[in-house]
């Protein structure tokens, strides 16, 4: 079988071709460089990504601290990991790069804060 | 005595100040969410001089007198008011006649200081607008405003001298008896009342209806405007008008007061039950482009920040109807379409202070102060006033609009005053009125009126019932 | 009102300040940075997902986190930094500047300023979209300080008009987040923003893609009920027939950022296609005591080409303030062939300099030339990314003998 990608390794965006027979990549067509046939190998097979979004934040100067995935996570696994993330919810303060969560979905991914939120105070009408 | 006024716009918000000088209870009921929302929201913002308009119509008298109150009524409210002047430009041979005529027609309705300019003194006053303009008739007591600040500070005025306000009140019937007035009705209650005035704007057939009068028969005529930033001031000084087409004034390119340009309107006659149909059309827009750009060639039309429509309401009869029904104790202020804002000043002291008195004998109060002070526009205090407001309160330093310079000192006061919405804010602190129309503050906004009305965010509208500005939590 | 003099005033404490400050002071500089929101790092802090910092930090961060750094970078420089202290006005004569803040009026008198105000977003109003005008109709960085800052959704079904980065990435999160995305709409034939972000934030998600196409109305009277689409033409016309209604309650705008030059507009020659002040190498627009970097000169597409423009604004500016900026004799660099953006304006002969530049539309493989200078190919050259062209020292040199440089990309 063989499929289309737009390798996104750089901006070049060069229009792949990959074969896959049973789940084993064949070949690489189309790419200018090394990183453009990895690229290929893991998106045919297993598309990962890094997952940015918010975690509930209780007592804190803000609502949401917002989060990311320390590594890519299989892209399937996205809407289960979403579903997950909904129901946590950390007490403030929240320093950045506090772990959240570790081994997502077993996944080995822990959930990391990329902010720091402060112990309420005032309320902030701006966040930034 | 107790006087129900309905409708809160410019009309009657300036009658219900008007009626708080006399004795007994003055209500006033609003249908929407706020004060000025309907047309007085939506229209060119021009206290007219009065040459427009024929001799023999209500409207020149009214016109020619509210103009020469607006300096005062300004004054009084703390709202911006500046005579610009307007030229109404000749742009062919035979427009010139026009030209005489309308200062013909001026002068006998008692307009001040006509004069016919020739072309070099038009462009030396006016450069930007068409070259080929062969002259110009100047009136200077021409004047611009904020329409919807005149009612919010009428109301207010009105408000500290023991007014009665119903917002989000719809009447939904007046109960006459021997062909007098009795009562009006909302859904929240009956109200009975000596007298009713309909000050009911587009709605204002549907009120007197009510009352089982036939009169005004209406139809809105809708404007449609293209506004311009700030960076296009200087474009035009004064008011600048075509020559008159007929049916309207034609479409303007004009000042406002703060410092953007305003194009239009469009005049479109739509049908009686179109009270609602503020939509702009691609046939509109590129109509108040072509005008405008017939009086003033080379239009920053990069630097439109907005479009909007204004419903006006017109009658067969092309004039206000006003005063006294066959029903007692039922007064008209309706059909108000242009010059209205104008003659709203004139109307509201006639109508309470000549005729009403008389037929209701009305007492003066004792108490009433015509004067009401504005929300501090902070950026345009002088410094060391502006200094002190922020050491009492720092609210007045943190500046929330960065476009017209708002702080949430202001907004909060603007809360403070009445405004439940976004638009509240908007309209009556110019917050998110600017180049960036709210992109930067409106959330900020939306949380100081969460904060201060002790409500959830998604509680908080743009613009009433409906209007709901987000739609739920991330995280809930 | 506070009175302070100072060698440099930094406007704005997004990525391009917060760098140009941190320079400014490490050079020796007496400097002073303002910024109008509580928290120091302007849009990056709403910017949750990553792609920052590869070429800076050799990783890849959030906004929140890129901002973290370059913070951290900046209170260790000895900066002074004033937060929720706002800009009203930039009196040329002086300069003199003047800022509100909950402690009072500031005026300060510095002897370089560098403004890095970053950009605004092109509002609703400006496209001049016929209809109604009711709740639900935001721009793409409104949304997403809505989504990111404050959590709170703005709807349950959205459309995008607008396929910029910002919109592109809103998409995703409002997807994330449980909002139906209907559709990205857009009014050229190929996308606005990058590459990554089109497989990433809608192919992903399919989530689809309509070129050329774009909102010819808006429904609904108090809250936004639908859009009526429309295909268009090459010049952007409607075509007769393509009309449909999508019923959703939110519209999300990424039609554009613009560059925030208000306080400059009426003494600062600007650039008319890059609509920032025009600036030299140095980073120096045309009045010479002011320096200018980031969005506020041009809108970029990488927040580390910004952070490092801002460093050298920040760097030139304190040199200017020490009296150490020699006048520059710049040859300006002028726009041939398919050249959109482009900074600098201007080169300084015997200057390093780095030129960056934006092509009209996607060309598989271009020749970049700066007049007889420096000419090299590039491959994959699109809208949304900045071709970035070194100018050596050596290079530089031979400028002196040049009125101007032309710049031209050809297809190759």
């Amino acid at each position: 079988m063989k499929r289309r990608l737009t390798c996104i390794s750089c901006p070049v965006g060069c229009e792949l071709t990959v074969e896959v027979e049973s789940g084993q990549v064949i070949s690489v067509s189309g790419n200018r460089c090394g990183r453009g046939e990895a690229y290929a190998r893991q998106e045919a097979v297993e598309p990962m990504r890094v997952l940015p979004t918010s975690v509930k934040v209780i007592g804190g100067e803000l609502p949401l601290v917002s989060v990311r995935t320390d590594r890519p996570i299989p892209r399937r696994l996205i809407p289960q990991a979403m579903g997950f993330i909904r129901g946590l919810a950390v007490e403030a303060p929240v320093e950045i790069g506090q772990v959240i969560a570790r081994d997502l979905l077993g996944t080995g991914a822990s959930l990391v804060a990329t902010r720091a939120v402060s112990r309420c105070g005032r309320p902030s009408l701006q966040g930034t | 005595m107790r006087v129900a006024v309905i409708g809160a716009g410019v009309v009657g918000a300036l009658i219900a100040r008007e009626l708080c000088r006399y004795e007994g209870e003055v209500l006033l009921f609003e249908r929407e969410a706020d004060v000025g929302w309907g047309v007085t929201k939506a229209n060119s913002g021009i206290v007219h001089g009065g040459f427009h308009d024929p001799p023999s119509t209500i409207r020149a008298r009214f016109c020619v007198r509210g103009n020469a109150m607006y300096e005062g009524l300004c004054r009084e409210l703390n709202v911006p008011f500046l005579r610009t002047g307007a030229y109404v430009l000749a742009l062919s041979k035979e427009e010139l006649p026009l030209l005489e005529e309308l200062r013909a027609q001026g002068e006998e309705n008692g307009v001040p200081g006509l004069e016919i300019h020739s072309q070099e003194e038009v462009l030396s006053r006016e450069p930007n607008v068409n070259p080929k303009v062969l002259s110009g008739l100047w009136s200077p007591t021409v004047g611009i405003t904020e329409p919807w600040a005149v009612a919010l500070a009428a109301v207010e005025n009105a408000l500290a001298n023991g007014l009665e306000l119903h917002l989000s009140e719809e009447i939904t019937g007046i109960r006459v008896e021997k062909r007098q007035v009795q009562e009006v009705k909302t859904p929240e209650g009956r109200y009975p009342v000596d007298a009713v005035v309909n000050a009911a704007g587009l709605f204002a057939d549907h009120v007197a209806a009510m009352a089982g009068l036939s009169e005004p028969v209406l139809f809105p005529r809708r404007g449609e405007y293209v506004l311009l930033d700030k960076a296009a001031e200087g474009l035009v000084r004064s008011v600048i008008f075509p020559a008159p087409s007929g049916k309207s004034k034609g479409i303007l390119v004009l000042p406002t007061i703060d410092g953007g340009i305003l194009l239009g309107p469009t005049a479109e006659d739509l049908p009686p039950e179109a009270k609602e149909a503020t939509e702009t059309t691609p046939e509109g827009l590129s109509q108040v482009m072509e005008g405008a750009r017939r009086l003033v060639p080379k239009l920053p039309l990069g630097q439109a920040i907005k479009t909007f429509a204004g419903l006006r309401p017109e009658s067969p009869q092309k004039d206000f109807i006003l005063g006294e029904s066959p029903v007692k104790g039922f007064y008209q202020a309706a059909a108000m379409r242009s010059p209205g804002l104008t003659a709203a000043p004139a109307i509201a002291r006639w109508l309470a202070c000549e005729v009403m008195t008389s037929e209701l004998s009305l007492k003066r109060k004792g108490s009433f102060s015509p004067i009401r002070k504005g929300i501090p526009r902070v950026a345009e205090l002088p410094e060391a006033e502006w200094e002190e407001l922020i050491r009492k309160d720092p609210r007045y330093g943190r500046i929330v609009c960065f476009c017209n310079k708002v702080t949430e000192g202001e907004i909060v006061e603007a809360i403070r005053r009445g405004a439940r919405t976004l638009d509240g804010v908007k309209f009556r602190t110019r917050a998110g009125f600017g180049r960036c129309q709210g992109a930067f503050c409106t959330d900020r906004i939306l949380a100081i009126l969460a904060r201060e009305l002790g409500r959830a965010p998604e509680e908080i509208s743009q613009k009433g019932a409906g209007s709901p500005l987000v739609g739920g939590r991330v995280r809930p | 009102m506070r009175g302070v003099k100072v060698d440099v005033l930094v406007i704005g404490g997004g990525a391009a300040g917060m760098g140009a400050a941190a320079a400014a002071a490490r050079e020796g500089a007496k400097t002073i940075l303002i910024e109008r929101n509580e928290r120091l790092g302007g849009v990056l802090e709403q910017c949750i997902h990553p792609g920052f910092g590869l070429h800076r930090y050799r990783e890849e961060l959030t906004g929140p986190e890129f901002a973290a750094r370059l913070r951290g970078e900046l209170e260790s420089s000895g900066a002074e930094l004033l937060t929720e202290a706002t800009l009203l006005d930039l009196d040329p004569a002086g300069p003199r500047v003047r800022a509100a803040s909950p402690k009072g009026l500031l005026q300060i008198r510095p002897k370089a300023v560098v403004w890095a105000c970053g950009a605004r977003e092109r509002p609703f109003g400006a496209l001049r979209i016929p209809g109604t005008r009711p709740a639900g109709i935001y721009t793409a960085g409104l949304c997403q300080r809505l989504v990111n800052i404050h959590g709170l959704l703005p709807g349950k079904r959205a459309v995008i008009l607008g396929s910029g980065d910002i919109g592109l990435i809103m998409a995703r999160r409002l997807r994330l987040e449980g909002v139906e995305v209907a559709a990205v709409l857009e009014l050229k034939p190929f996308p606005g923003g990058l590459l990554r972000n089109v497989v990433q934030c809608l192919e992903d998600f399919e989530i689809p893609l309509l070129l050329r196409h774009t909102v010819a109305e808006v429904h609904g009277k108090r809250r936004l009920s639908g859009v009526t689409v429309v295909e268009v033409d090459e010049g952007g016309k409607p075509l007769p027939r393509t009309d449909r209604f999508i019923p959703c309650d939110t519209l999300v705008l990424s039609v554009g950022l613009i560059p925030e030059v208000r306080a400059l507009e009426s003494f600062a020659p600007l650039d008319p296609v890059n609509r920032g002040p025009k600036v030299n190498a140095w980073l120096q627009t045309e009045v010479p005591w002011l320096f200018s970097a980031g969005n506020s000169v041009a809108v970029f597409d990488l927040v580390d080409t910004v952070a490092a423009l801002g460093a050298r604004a920040g760097v030139a500016a304190a040199r200017y303030a020490q009296g150490e900026l020699p006048p520059a004799r710049a040859v300006p660099l002028v726009r041939g062939e398919n050249v959109l953006h482009l900074v600098p304006s201007a080169l300084v002969p015997g200057e390093e300099a780095t030129v960056f530049l934006r092509v009209p539309r996607p060309f598989p493989r271009v020749k970049v030339s700066l007049g007889g200078l420096i000419s090299r190919n590039h491959l994959g050259a699109r809208p949304a990314e900045m071709i970035e062209v070194k100018v050596p020292p050596g290079a530089s040199k031979e400028l002196s003998r040049m009125p101007e440089v032309r710049v031209e990309v050809t297809p190759a």
